[in-house]
């Protein structure tokens, strides 16, 4: 007999999947494949369905790839491409030399303060991004607090150019996803039994090389979440470097951006966000690859 | 007859360097106290242990056991007193530089390794030469029968074999003293009365010290050359398993290990090599060997093994101690019987008789009317 109950159950996260991903996406596609027009919405052909089928096949023939041979055409795309992976690579490999200590010093906090100090990592979740990046503004700007409390110690004489450069822009990308980096790491680390590293001891480790060849390996898994919890997102961040990181970083998602409102070409606009989501397809699948293996050398 | 006579009649293993006042011991605590806060959970601890020992450490959970352990691998240091290594200090000496290797009780195994990486992972800390290394992680994989698992992850063998992967990751380097912390506690018990001879062959192979935890008396008594018997942090009694068991040093020994009889008395009169205990008015006085620390009129308690203990129909003639009671429980366990009786005063005495008949031609039955009687050298007179 046909089991509806089980049948529901399963499609509720393919159904998920259809309406919040891959009917955007094909929107989205569709757009790339159109062309730009003055009109509401700004691109053709339109999908009139009272045309009916007749319609669609119209519509169908009008596509093409255009859009995408200007993307290869114009080297602002592929430069945006490779900056922003870049960035986001360099910003990965920072929030990590930043995060692992967190989450280490956490982790060996005593069980009664944990709770308070995954709170604090969390805290700042509790106001808006927004007003957190343009706090930093604030501190990193030439009248910033941070200029004026280093001219006071006498560090420096004269305020320091801070915002509007790309060490803004790394400051405030590893500020805002710590968390997406410290969280996972504290996880794998919390888990850790203590007797391994005793007994890496009794066999002849000092405490330095038992935390290189016992902790380090076994809280890999944390390592790699957090660097893909980071990595993928920050790939197409664009509050952060539109904010601090003025017009000299690229970033594709400030592209994307501009062409979307700024130049209001919503076809070139949906091609850079098409060949974005393609070059993160490879991240995430490997991420999903890392979490199922992790999942199943657990059990 | 006297104690020390009776010490002759066990007979005493060839190997017994505690004896030998000429001896030196590989480690010794002396009056070794450690509090964590205000708790002390070692109490002025005095201890030798000797070379080539398998010294068992037996008591209750938190007597203090691991704590003693963890001195000796130096995880722990002692708040007051000092532990000598073959008659040198070790106790600012920290756990990567001596000559100890320990077998925790959850293993330990590193989940990275292969079982070889694990073993070998020792070898790669010490001076040893690489070349060298390869044909000592092979020799421990023999050791413990697991070369055909050399290359397995510690989650894709069994628990005994991860038990066995412990105790070859801990003699590798070849120390001076294995400590073996509840070693068999995650295992069966086919498992575990396997491995305790196992490990027997294995320390009478290598000549190493092994000082093992346990709370499992008969783990102790099995594979143990001397048991200490231990309650909150002090030790009870030092000895050989023989002597411990038919010789406790108090009532807290002979109940902790073993089955045993336990009869409330007074000392009633002290003669040149026996004692007479009164424990109720209806019923004659025990005769026994001479107590020690206790005088005449004093509270006592009269210890004695259910094996030690006499079923008969009749008053056996030439029985010393003889009472007559009725049977209220039979327990079969196949070679032997264990038989309750009560006797008039309420007083239940537990026997354990071999079954040399089959069943049913078995002498006694439920309610019988019948006579425990014991020898004058079958129990003890402890302190109550
Ligand atoms: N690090 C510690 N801090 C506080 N108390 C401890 C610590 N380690 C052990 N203890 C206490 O010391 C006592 C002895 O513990 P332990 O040596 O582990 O006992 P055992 O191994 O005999 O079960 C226990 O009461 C335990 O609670
Ligand atoms: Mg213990």
């Amino acid at each position: 007999m046909f089991n509806f109950r089980r049948f529901f159950l399963i499609s509720v996260p393919y159904i998920w999947l259809l309406l919040l991903f891959l009917v955007p996406f094909g929107i989205v596609l569709k757009i790339s494949l159109s062309d730009s027009a003055l009109a509401i919405p700004p691109y053709s052909p339109t999908f009139d369905l009272s045309a009916g089928w007749a319609g669609f096949r119209e519509m169908w023939a009008a596509f093409d790839f255009e859009n995408f041979l200007w993307l290869v055409d114009d080297s602002l795309y592929i430069k945006a491409y490779l900056s922003s992976v870049w960035i986001a690579l360099v910003s990965m490999i920072l929030t990590l030399l930043v995060g692992y200590p967190i989450a280490y010093g956490m982790a060996k906090a005593p069980e009664e303060w944990r709770p308070t100090l995954m709170m604090l990592i969390i805290l700042p979740f509790w106001t808006s991004f927004l007003i957190r990046v343009y706090a930093w503004i604030g501190i990193l700007g030439s009248q910033g607090y941070l200029n004026q409390f280093l001219l006071w110690i006498g560090v420096i004489d004269e305020p320091l150019v801070l915002l509007n450069t790309s060490l803004a822009v790394y400051i405030g990308i590893v500020y805002t996803y710590l968390p997406f980096m410290v969280l996972p790491i504290y996880a794998t680390l919390e888990k850790l039994d203590g007797d391994l590293l005793e007994a890496a001891e009794d066999l002849g480790c000092s405490r330095i090389s038992a935390f290189w060849l016992i902790t380090v390996p076994l809280s890999r898994p944390g390592v790699i979440a957090g660097c893909f919890l980071v990595f993928i997102p920050v790939v197409g961040e664009f509050v952060i470097p539109s904010l601090l990181g003025g017009s000299r970083t690229l970033m594709i998602g400030k592209v994307l951006w501009d062409e979307f409102f700024a130049n209001r070409d919503w076809p070139l606009a949906s091609a850079v966000a098409v060949i974005l989501l393609l070059i993160l397809i490879i991240p995430i699948v490997l991420f999903q690859r890392q979490q199922q293996r992790a999942q199943e050398a657990g059990q | 007859m006297s104690e020390d006579a009776e010490k002759g009649a066990v007979p005493t293993p060839a190997f017994a360097p505690w004896d030998d006042p000429q001896a030196k011991p590989l480690i010794r605590f002396q009056g070794v106290t450690k509090k964590f806060g205000e708790f002390v959970a070692i109490d002025d601890l005095s201890l030798d242990i000797y070379e080539r020992e398998f010294f068992a450490l037996l008591g209750p959970s938190g007597c203090g056991k691991t704590t003693l352990m963890r001195m000796l691998a130096g995880f722990e240091n002692p708040s007051m007193g000092g532990i000598t290594l073959a008659g040198r200090d070790i106790v600012p000496v920290p756990p990567n530089k001596r000559p100890v290797n320990m077998m925790f009780q959850s293993y330990a195994l590193f989940p990275h390794l292969s079982v070889a990486d694990n073993i070998a992972f020792g070898l790669k800390r010490s001076d040893m030469a690489k070349s060298e290394i390869a044909g000592r992680v092979d020799e421990m994989l023999g050791l413990v029968q697991l070369r055909k698992f050399a290359a397995r992850k510690p989650h894709q063998i069994s628990g005994g074999q991860r038990q066995r992967v412990a105790l070859a990751r801990a003699l590798a380097k070849a120390p001076k003293l294995l400590l073996l912390d509840e070693p068999l506690g995650a295992l069966d018990r086919k498992l575990r009365e396997e491995t305790q001879f196992e490990l027997m062959d294995i320390q009478e192979k290598l000549g190493t010290t092994f000082v093992i935890v346990t709370h499992d008396q008969e783990e102790a008594m099995t594979v143990a050359s001397r048991v200490a018997v231990m309650d909150n942090g002090r030790l009870v009694q030092v000895d050989t398993p023989e002597r411990i068991y038919e010789f406790p040093v108090s009532r807290y020994v002979a109940d902790f290990i073993g089955d045993v009889n336990l009869i409330e008395g007074r000392i009633e009169t002290l003669t040149k090599d026996c004692a007479t205990v009164v424990w109720a008015e209806t019923m004659p006085p025990i005769t026994a060997g001479l107590p020690q620390g206790i005088g005449a009129g004093e509270a006592c308690v009269f210890a004695i093994r259910p094996e030690k203990v006499t079923i008969s129909a009749e008053r056996p003639p030439d029985a010393v101690n003889a009472l007559p009671g009725k049977v209220l429980d039979i327990g079969y366990l196949g070679n032997m019987s264990t038989y309750h009786v009560e006797l008039a005063n309420g007083q239940v005495i537990k026997s354990q008789m071999t079954n040399q008949r089959r069943l049913a031609r078995r002498a006694f039955s439920w309610e019988d009317q019948v006579w425990v009687s014991f020898t004058a050298t079958g129990g003890l007179i402890l302190m109550a």
